[in-house]
């Protein structure tokens, strides 16, 4: 009807005709719009990048000299007149020779070499070198003498741990400013360390003992490491992995596939989203009271410390498992219902081998958060416990106190002496390492096993 | 011995394979199907048509219970097949669905190799002793299904990497593997090229001489060439029901008319 009017060919209304070349008005602010909207998220990804890499040189530049360690490599003479007093190199008699047998024969070593290389120094006994030993090197002797009674009487090269304070100096820790204060350690020493490190006495090498040692008393940072509490971890890891992916993917699998959509089942499905969203260290408290005050399991054992990170670990693995049963098409289950398969070998012969790629990979990011996670350990009695002594086997593995990676590094990040603090750095680095190995896990499995229909 | 085979399908198009009385579909307060009363024959094509929402696809999966994966979804009257009520609480719907086959509107072979798709009923119903049987099965499902000559050389490559024609006579080809005594299609040609839908149309002709076929189709041109009995649906209820060519050329009903020429739908 209006169109009899309008072809007249006078419009009122009609749009007056522009040059597409010329940009109108509207056009310029909307792309001024997608343009502004364009740099936020450009400045948002650049200041993300920027902490990413603030975080990831702090941590590199503290943390790396943790790896490296200070020795003093001399010739040592062992005695057989201190060490084997009967001279029958009866294993009991040689057990029975403390470090303090020891130490004077290191302490002895270190003079002579000082005096061999015609070191001027003001130190005229044996005794003045303690303060360049560290206070476990003694114990690394006697347990390889023991383990060897043969070397008694011979002259053994040994690398001999250098103090913390000697480590520190070679680090660029301590100077001679630093140490004014210091009853552990004289300027006079360093000068000694300065001369030996020019003939090679004194040199760093890679630690090992870092990654594989036990952690040591609070005086003896040189001496700490983390091996023990990644054995920690790695028994919580395997209780986590055997209980969180059974329990989580048959809980998912029953919620998704089978259960009926009431009112109970809606409950429960609120209440797995909200038990993610709880702080973990009520998982602690809850593990405390029930495997602990309860069920009277040991504390500070591994066991407990995987069985509560189970229950903090269940509710990921739950919501991850039940968004890729969801992801799967129906078409597929419609297909296996409709040749005759039961609903049960619908799910495990079709539906479940779809969902594995997810499966997997919410499992692994579960089992990361886990792994970095300290606040439950501190109520259970992880945390503060001096992981000092390697688990005899599996069993004890599970149930005999041990810390866990992240409570370690808390623990050497609350100790006084400063040589810690590099050692909690380096904790960190080793951390991150799994962190991120099982993160390129997940990747690489998701991409094995991911199918398209 | 001219019209001999031709009298024997007439006695046999006459048996009753799957009966309807009375009944009525529910989804939640929804209505879906009323009154629904039908008798399907044996070796006969029959084409459920009517405009979309009418119940046709809803009646469809009644009669292999697959709507009872609906939670919803309830079913009230007697449905039997071979004059035994499907609905009865003796019998499992698994061994129903052996029995009443299903290809779907949508090609879904299973993400695994055109063996495995075809040999996956026979393998849960244990219907192959050893594997020359079920090698033996699943060529003679896949000639039937009229896809074996282009797939023989690549039975163990995904049945995913099809086109999309081929995937649906796989599909079909693994509902008649498991040897069903009735095949229930749900617009398997909505998604398909008008070659694709002649190779299958082709099929569904092959496939009366064995099967009850039910297939459920927008296209009235594609209801007239397969089917021999057509049942109109509009609203839920079942309009009109005959011989096709009745339906298409001299329908009872105005609703039935006013459809197949187009006014309403």
């Amino acid at each position: 009807m209006t169109d009899a009017t309008s072809q007249g060919g006078s419009r009122p209304n009609a749009r007056p005709t522009t040059s597409l070349t010329a940009v109108g008005s509207r056009t310029k602010k909307r792309n001024a719009s997608e343009k502004r909207f364009r740099a936020y998220g450009l400045a948002a990804i650049g200041t993300g990048l920027f902490f990413l890499v603030v975080l990831l040189s702090a941590i590199v530049s503290n943390g790396s000299s943790a790896f490296m360690q200070t020795f003093i490599e001399v010739p040592v003479y062992l005695d057989p007149a201190k060490l084997d007093k009967n001279g029958n190199r009866d294993p009991e008699d040689i057990a029975k020779v403390s470090t303090f047998g020891y130490s004077p024969l290191i302490q002895n070593a270190v003079f002579e070499q000082v005096q061999d290389k015609g070191i001027a120094t003001e130190y005229d006994d044996a005794g003045d070198m303690k303060a360049l030993i560290s206070a476990s090197a003694a114990a690394q002797l006697r347990d390889r003498v023991i383990a060897n009674p043969d070397l008694i009487g011979e002259t053994v090269d040994f690398q001999i741990l250098a103090s913390s304070r000697v480590d520190g100096y070679l680090k660029g820790r301590v100077s001679r400013d630093s140490i004014t204060q210091d009853k552990n350690i004289d300027a006079g020493h360093l000068d000694l360390v300065d001369a030996l490190r020019e003939d090679g006495t004194v040199h760093k090498s890679f630690n090992f003992a870092f990654i594989t040692g036990a952690d040591a008393s609070e005086s003896r940072p040189e001496q700490a490491g983390l091996g023990v509490s990644m054995l920690g971890s790695f028994f919580m890891m395997l209780v986590v992995l055997f209980l969180a992916l059974p329990i989580g993917v048959a809980a998912s699998i029953y919620l998704e596939e089978f259960a009926p959509q009431n009112k109970f089942t809606d409950f429960i499905e609120v209440n797995i989203s909200n038990l993610a969203a709880v702080p973990s260290i009520v998982f602690g408290i809850l593990g405390l009271a029930a495997f602990i005050q309860f069920a009277h399991l040991p504390q500070s054992a591994p066991l407990v410390g995987g069985l509560t990170l189970t229950l903090m670990t269940l509710p990921t693995i739950v919501i991850s498992t039940r968004a890729s049963l969801k992801a799967v098409p129906p078409s597929i289950r419609d297909a296996a219902l409709g040749v005759g398969a039961s609903k049960m070998q619908s799910v495990f012969h079709h539906v479940l081998p779809l969902a594995m790629p997810g499966i997997l990979t919410g499992t692994i990011i579960g089992l990361a958060q886990a792994l970095g996670e300290t606040a439950p350990l501190l109520l259970i009695g992880m945390v503060g416990y001096i992981a000092t002594n390697y688990p005899d086997g599996v069993i004890s593995g599970f149930l005999s106190p041990n810390s866990a990676m992240p409570a370690q590094i808390y623990e050497w990040a609350k100790r006084a002496d400063p040589a810690y603090y590099e050692r909690a750095w380096g904790g960190i680095i080793i951390l991150l390492v799994f962190l991120l190995v099982m993160n390129v896990i997940a990747i690489i499995l998701r991409r094995k096993f991911e199918r398209r229909w | 011995m001219y019209d001999a085979p031709l009298r024997k399908t007439d006695v046999e198009a006459n048996e009753i394979k799957i009966s309807a009385k009375d009944v009525q579909v529910y989804y939640g307060d929804n209505h879906a199907i009323k009154d629904v009363s039908v008798e399907l024959q044996d070796k006969t094509v029959t084409a459920f048509i009517g405009p979309s929402g009418c119940g046709k696809s809803t009646f469809l999966r009644c009669l292999n219970r697959m709507n009872d994966t609906i939670d919803i979804c309830r079913v009230e009257g007697l449905i039997s097949l071979d004059g035994e009520d499907i609905y009865d609480k003796r019998v499992d719907p698994v061994q129903l669905r052996a029995k009443v086959g299903m290809v779907f509107q949508k090609a879904n072979p299973f993400p695994k190799s055109i063996y495995d798709n075809v040999a996956y009923g026979p393998r849960i119903h244990g219907l192959a002793k050893n594997k020359a049987e079920l090698d033996e099965i699943v060529e003679k499902a896949l000639r039937r299904g009229a896809i074996w000559d282009e797939v023989k050389d690549r039975l163990h490559a995904p049945g995913t990497g099809l086109s999309g024609g081929q995937q649906q006579r796989l599909c079909i080809a693994r509902a008649v593997a498991t040897e069903p005594e009735v095949l229930l299609m749900d617009e398997p040609c909505s998604a398909l090229d008008p070659i694709a839908t002649a190779q299958v149309e082709e099929l569904i002709d092959e496939l009366r001489t064995k099967y009850s076929v039910v297939i459920v189709t927008h296209s009235m041109q594609q209801a007239a060439r397969v089917s021999q009995k057509t049942a109109f649906f509009h609203l839920g209820n079942l309009v009109e029901y005959g011989e096709t060519s009745q339906i298409f050329t001299n329908p009872v009903d105005s609703r039935t008319e006013s459809y197949i020429t187009g006014r309403i739908g």
